[in-house]
């Protein structure tokens, strides 16, 4: 690990820095290097209120230190010093100080909190549903009829065209919770509930989180990961989305022969349990229950960012998930080493 | 009452109640002893009881701490299972809470109200021993399952879900087992325990004080814990019907929490945290209580504004029944309900600051002995201002949706729960143990417990905040390398051991000083109270002849004939 790295991250904390995006490798969860309206807001107030506690904090502490060292015991002095009892006119002052400053802060919360979650929704933005499972996310663009899972690609939506993301939540089994510190705080994920959230990202690239409720054996693998792309790239990403399977292949014809195990593997998908969980649309595999495979080669990562998506290493998760993700909810399907390779090849084909 | 006025607070004086009817070295053999520990309703024997009974399980979930720590130190860990970490980590918050924090608060309460107030026993004396040997049972329970269900492999069907054990993860379709069974049956168990202990308390505070002891003479530690009392018998009766209903739920088709069947995630939520908010005043106030007692001693002054802290406790005990949706600003309420309980919680720091300031003029003016009690006090005021201080920015709700569930939250907690908590109860041990025992602490190794604990306490906790701030939520098994968390953690957790030494020095403390530790006398710290007017250990009967006061400080008056506390309070 490079020494520099824990060092940023401090000078994060303090918020002396508030934008550290452009400094760092990868991509930032520190809640002050903001990218989105929401988040914004939160940290402009987070800072109003980290300079008022400072100044209290330096107050008290400066009154308890100087009582110490003047009022400590001198050897020898055996007499009681004179007994106080109180004093109403002090009390009064130290309730009525703290009423005025927790006034002041009341109304800077209220400030944030009205304009952030009951912000209007444009007629401009896209709509998002996100479904929470153990230990996975699920995307759905109505307006588009684009399912994924994982990872959130939403347009950018800086200045002129102000395009921002609204999202309702809701999950299909436990309370999860949405958290990508760049772009907005958390909203929870429940059952039997729909809340809402948005976002405005400001400049394209890679955004991370993680689930934030605790939600079963693997809530430290449910990792989120939110690409925010260029007007033009959005569309391009939807439009590729949208393609059934067979449309992918009509596609391919003539320019790139079909790898030679990938047929006999989407029999194999398909005669196995794999359709019970899993969709790619325009074959007969739509199981809801676990992600939507039909594009998975447009993803970077596998089994919620656990591990990158790699052939290897989706054969491997195939294989056993307990190796990335012991608790998975997806069964290690017993499958021999040459099943395995074909399944592997037919997923390598689902661009 | 004028100067002249011949005043004798307790009838006969210190003299007079010493006790001369038998002599202390009556002894059994070792199962008389036992036995009588056993069946005792003496309020002094089970309050030690209950505080041994916390400081066995203070170790135990303090290993489990540690075992937390070692795994979070580097990324992508494998020192324990995902599975095994959330078993760790919901044994460790649930046992601190229940089966450490309320059990030793009681044990003080149980054992210092009745001598405070000049009683010879709890109201209940059988209903105390009743209370106790239930919660004690309740901890066997919930430990139990290490070993029940699917055997010693491992860490058996231990409780998996989290402290606060939110739904639909604890139904049976999520967690089929017995995990939720040992939570669930455990603290229905061990809040049936802190229920009698309240109700009992209660009745002692308000029915058995001596002659002269007016509502406006209790001491502040009686005070705080009725109004600790009053709290538990308020927010426990949620929480045990809330376990109640998930039992339904898991085994009677009942369908409160259980989504498939259209029942409430957020029913549970409410449900816990009526009962999970009050539940940090429950803990905290006996500090505060300890703190009013011990401050005024070592400052060699009377309490500052004694009507504002009882007011102000009060204060705290009503507020704080309206402020638990603070725990769901993320949860999805309305834009004006995440605004109301920001208020509420806000409110909250008023009579909290009132009580800071009013430890700080004690101090003002007074001559301050920096013996082990006041270092941990002193340590408390200041660690509780900060905590008080994250309090209120984790009340900003708009700000709260950043750090909600995140380590900042862990730190704040565990700022409030080990810095002002964990500190204020060492200071009564230090405090009261002389009392319990009849031998004083050693003061060196005191020393050395102190500084080591606080140096640990701060590199631990300080640090704590900062992975929370970066995105680290809590209650995960691992953590990805590029996160930018891995230095910070590995400075928590070596901060975690170094707590560890001090605590072990803490324990030898204990051992050693029973056997070898200096007498002590009746009164070591030249204080005020009743309670240093008998002899130490005191006899079972407490007071030969019933005291009779006539202000705050018995002792004082006693002390100092020619300068009567009555005329000023």
């Amino acid at each position: 690990m490079k020494s520099r790295v824990p060092l940023r991250d401090l000078v994060a904390a303090v918020g002396i820095l508030h934008s550290c995006a452009g400094w760092a490798a990868t991509p930032s969860t520190s809640t002050f290097s903001n990218a989105s309206t929401p988040a914004r807001e939160v940290n402009d107030l987070s800072l109003f209120v980290l300079t008022i506690s400072a100044g209290i904090f330096v107050g008290v502490s400066v009154l308890l230190v100087y009582a110490l060292f003047r009022f400590r015991a001198r050897p020898g002095d055996t007499t009681e010093p004179p007994q106080v009892f109180g004093s109403v006119q002090i009390e009064l002052a130290w309730t009525i100080i703290p009423v005025l400053i927790i006034v002041m802060l009341f109304l800077g919360t209220a400030r944030v909190l009205f304009s952030v979650q009951d912000a209007r929704k444009p007629a401009s933005a896209v709509d998002v549903t996100v479904v929470g499972h153990q230990f996975w996310w699920e995307f759905h663009y109505p307006q588009f009829n684009v399912v994924t899972a994982n990872e959130l690609h939403v347009p950018v939506s800086s200045g002129a065209s102000s395009r921002p993301t609204f999202m309702k939540l809701t999950s299909a089994d436990v309370i999860h919770s949405f958290w990508v510190p760049q772009l907005a705080g958390k909203t929870d994920l429940l059952p039997n509930r729909v809340n809402e959230m948005w976002i405005d990202p400001q400049s394209t690239g890679l955004y991370v989180g993680q689930c934030a409720q605790f939600c079963g054996t693997q809530h430290a693998k449910m990792l989120l990961r939110v690409y925010v792309d260029s007007p033009e790239g959005f569309q391009q990403w939807i439009a590729q989305q949208q393609k059934t399977q067979a449309e992918i292949a009509a596609d391919a014809q003539g320019t790139a022969s079909t790898p030679i195990n990938a047929h006999d593997g989407q029999i194999v998908f398909e005669q196995q349990a794999c359709i019970n969980c899993h969709t790619v649309a325009g074959t007969v595999a739509n199981g809801r229950f676990g992600p939507d495979l039909t594009h998975l080669m447009s993803r970077a990562t596998l089994a919620a960012g656990a591990t990158p998506n790699t052939p290897e290493n989706l054969r491997a998760w195939i294989d056993d998930p307990n190796i990335f993700k012991p608790g998975s909810l997806m069964p290690a399907m017993h499958l021999t080493g040459r099943q395995n390779d074909q399944i592997t090849a037919y997923l390598l084909t689902l661009k | 009452m004028g100067t002249d006025t011949p005043g004798i607070p307790i009838a006969g004086g210190v003299e007079a109640g010493l006790d001369r009817t038998r002599p202390h070295s009556t002894r059994g053999t070792y199962l008389e002893i036992v036995h009588s520990w056993v069946v005792t309703v003496d309020h002094k024997k089970l309050g030690i009881l209950y505080i041994c009974y916390a400081l066995i399980f203070l170790l135990v979930a303090g290993i489990e701490a540690l075992m937390i720590r070692i795994q979070l130190s580097i990324p992508h860990n494998t020192f324990v299972s995902a599975a095994s970490f959330n078993r760790l980590f919901t044994m460790h918050g649930t046992t601190m809470v229940f089966l450490v924090g309320m059990p030793i608060l009681f044990g003080f309460g149980n054992y210092l109200v009745p001598l405070m107030i000049g009683a010879r026993d709890m109201a209940f004396p059988r209903l105390n021993a009743f209370s106790f040997w239930i919660s004690a049972f309740a901890g066997i329970l919930l430990y139990y399952s290490f070993i029940g269900g699917v055997g010693l492999s491992g860490t058996g069907s231990a409780p998996d879900v989290a402290w606060f054990a939110y739904a639909p993860l604890t139904e049976r379709a999520f967690s089929p087992g017995h995990t939720v069974d040992y939570w669930a049956v455990s603290l229905i168990a061990s809040g049936i325990g802190s229920i009698g202990t309240a109700i009992n308390v209660l009745a002692t505070v308000f029915c058995m004080r001596c002659k002269g002891m007016t509502l406006m003479r209790i001491p502040l530690l009686p005070w705080l814990y009725a109004v600790v009392s009053f709290l538990v018998l308020v927010a426990v009766s949620p929480l045990t019907a809330a376990q109640a209903m998930l039992m339904i739920d898991r085994y009677l088709g009942g369908h409160f929490f259980d989504t498939q069947a259209g029942g409430s995630a957020m029913l549970w939520a409410h449900f816990f945290w009526i009962f999970g908010h009050p539940e940090v005043y429950v803990l905290v106030l006996p500090a505060f209580a300890f703190a009013n007692e011990i401050i005024p001693v070592f400052s060699r002054k009377a309490i500052f504004g004694y009507s504002a802290m009882v007011a102000a406790s009060v204060c705290i005990a009503f507020i704080s029944l309206g402020v638990w949706a603070h725990h769901m600003f993320t949860i999805g309420m309305t834009s004006f309900g995440n605004a109301f309980f920001t208020l509420s919680t806000m409110l909250v720091s008023i009579p909290t600051g009132i009580k800071t300031f009013n430890w700080l003029a004690t101090i003002w003016g007074g001559k301050i002995r920096f013996e082990t009690p006041m270092l941990f006090s002193i340590a408390f005021i200041f660690q509780f201002v900060i905590a008080g201080l994250t309090g209120i920015m984790l009340s900003i709700s708009a700000w709260n949706w950043q750090t909600h569930n995140s380590y900042f939250v862990v730190a704040h907690f565990h700022y409030v729960l080990v810095g002002a908590i964990v500190f204020m109860i060492f200071a009564a041990l230090y405090y009261w143990y002389p009392k319990m025992t009849g031998r004083m602490l050693d003061e060196r190794l005191g020393k050395w417990h102190f500084w080591l604990m606080v140096i640990g306490f701060h590199v631990t906790f300080d640090t704590m905040h900062i992975p929370g701030l970066l995105g680290m939520p809590r209650q995960i098994y691992t953590y990805e390398p590029d996160r930018g968390w891995t230095t910070l953690n590995m400075i928590v957790s070596a901060g975690g051991f170094i707590q560890a030494i001090a605590v072990l020095i803490f324990v030898y403390n204990m051992v050693h000083s029973y056997f070898r530790g200096e007498t002590a006398g009746a009164d070591p710290w030249d204080a005020w109270t009743l309670e240093w007017s008998i002899p130490s250990p005191p006899p079972t009967y407490n007071f030969a002849i019933d005291p009779v006061v006539s202000s705050r400080r018995p002792l004082w008056d006693l002390k100092h004939p020619e300068d009567q506390d009555s005329p000023y309070e």
